[in-house]
């Protein structure tokens, strides 16, 4: 029982800081919308442009690199998922599951060289 | 002890309300550490720089020069500009700031003055700091506003890539570890740090952290003489602090992790010193790496977008991956001997 409440109070703690964290911005802007001033005007409300009028809308299309970034990121994330359970249980899987995560990780490799090749990495 | 008896004891509000206070209390001690620590930097900037750094307000040392600086943040009117989505305006700096308050939770910094000790410390550690990426993204496209949004964008690119590499680097330490706990991190390392057995963990964890914590010469998502202030350019006041508190946060938390990881926590470097306290052990160690950042800011030149990218994916990932294969090998070679 002992164990499963030492867990439990654990996340508990997590918890708190949860809570503490979504406070914390929450009792600092009220603080700060009690002591600041509020004298609103037309030109406060403009896009700051480097001192310009504002051309257009800022919300262009993107370049497709950023696209292919975050693809390659997705993969090699689930990649990291996959082996951090596998290290910790490293001493009592043995020599048989490092060759298999050699197979796993080359066959991503792979994925990387062709992206390599394919100039997916250079940042235009 | 007590605090033994209270985590054996079952969960309910009163636990929550004293864990919470706790939580409290390590918050001031970060804010703290927040306020001086940017004196500080600002000083060793001065220092390296052959001039004064603040020295106007609280003395020669200007002590309270932050806290001037954070009284006019308080007092200065908000803005949001009427282009902006004001919803997501509001919501982004929530997003930097509360993962950067959650990461503190597992980090142990003595013995006995640890939070949150369960088991999958490191990868929660990785797992929240993430979520800060998604507040400056969404800074930068609530704003409206071009730099903030090129910022932004190049924030997001630069965070992602570079998170691989440091969750990677440390996989070394868990397989020699066998535990994502931080606590048992630190205590396998009682004869001998991990900067020593992973030395090629250690400098792809240094250069992917610089680069987490958007610092000197990775700071391309605000780089201020290209972009303004990249995605906080329309930011001010109180919610803009939001954003550089959790950065700050963040340099304490990465130095406190890195600290934990490869410096051995608060074990002493020589058996025989282990009559110094933990605390000052921990300390010093932590104080010698929040130095590490300010000197690098003072002498490294900003690196360029394209190489800050194939940097990431070229160099640190292959180098990580290889790091983490050469370990199980080298793990299984003293075996067989």
């Amino acid at each position: 029982m002992d164990v499963l409440h030492i867990y439990q109070n654990n996340y508990l703690i997590v918890l708190a800081f949860l809570l503490l964290g979504i406070l914390l911005p929450v009792v600092a802007l009220f603080l700060a919308r009690l002591l600041r001033p509020h004298k609103p005007s037309k030109a406060k409300y403009t896009t700051y442009e480097s001192g310009n009028e504002p051309i257009d809308d800022a919300r262009v299309q993107f370049n497709v690199r950023y696209y292919m970034f975050a693809l390659m990121f997705v993969i090699f994330d689930i990649e990291t998922v996959f082996l951090y359970p596998w290290a910790v249980a490293y001493d009592k899987l043995g020599i048989f599951a490092l060759i298999e995560m050699l197979i796993f990780v080359f066959m991503l490799l792979v994925g990387l060289i062709y992206a390599w090749k394919k100039k997916v990495l250079k940042w235009i | 002890m007590m605090m033994q008896e209270l985590l054996a004891s079952q969960p309910g509000p009163v636990n929550f309300l004293i864990f919470f206070i706790q939580a409290v209390a390590l918050l001031l001690i970060v804010l703290g550490f927040v306020t001086y620590v940017i004196l500080a930097e600002r000083k060793v900037l001065g220092f390296m720089q052959s001039r004064y750094g603040p020295n106007r307000v609280g003395g020669r040392l200007g002590l309270l020069q932050t806290f001037a600086d954070i009284l006019k943040l308080l007092v200065k009117e908000d803005t949001i500009p009427d282009k902006a989505d004001k919803k997501l305006f509001i919501l982004a700096p929530g997003f930097a700031i509360v993962p950067a308050v959650m990461v503190l939770a597992v980090l142990p910094f003595t013995e006995h003055f640890h939070f949150a000790d369960i088991g999958i410390g490191l990868l929660y550690y990785f797992g929240i700091a993430g979520i800060t990426t998604l507040g400056l993204l969404l800074g930068g496209w609530a704003s409206n506003n071009k730099y903030s949004l090129l910022g932004g964008a190049r924030a997001a690119a630069q965070m992602v890539s570079y998170e691989i590499p440091l969750v990677m680097s440390v996989l070394g330490i868990v397989l020699l570890t066998g535990s994502m706990n931080l606590i048992d991190i630190v205590e396998a390392q009682e004869k001998v740090w991990f900067v020593f057995t992973q030395p090629i963990a250690f400098i792809v964890f240094s250069i992917a952290a610089y680069a987490e914590l958007n610092r000197v010469p990775f700071d391309l998502p605000e780089s201020e003489n290209e972009l303004v202030a990249g995605f906080q350019t329309e930011y001010g006041g109180f919610r803009w602090a939001m954003f550089y508190l959790a950065e700050y946060i963040y340099a304490f938390a990465m130095s406190a992790l890195a600290v934990v990881l490869f410096f051995g926590g608060w074990q002493p470097l020589f058996p025989f010193l282990d009559f110094i306290p933990g605390a000052v052990w921990f300390g010093l160690k932590f104080a010698i790496l929040v130095f590490g950042l300010s000197w690098v800011r003072a002498t490294w030149p900003r690196v360029r977008p394209d190489h800050l990218m194939e940097f990431a994916w070229k160099v640190l990932l292959p180098v990580a991956l290889a790091n983490i294969f050469l370990t199980a090998i080298a793990k299984e070679l003293i075996q067989l001997f």
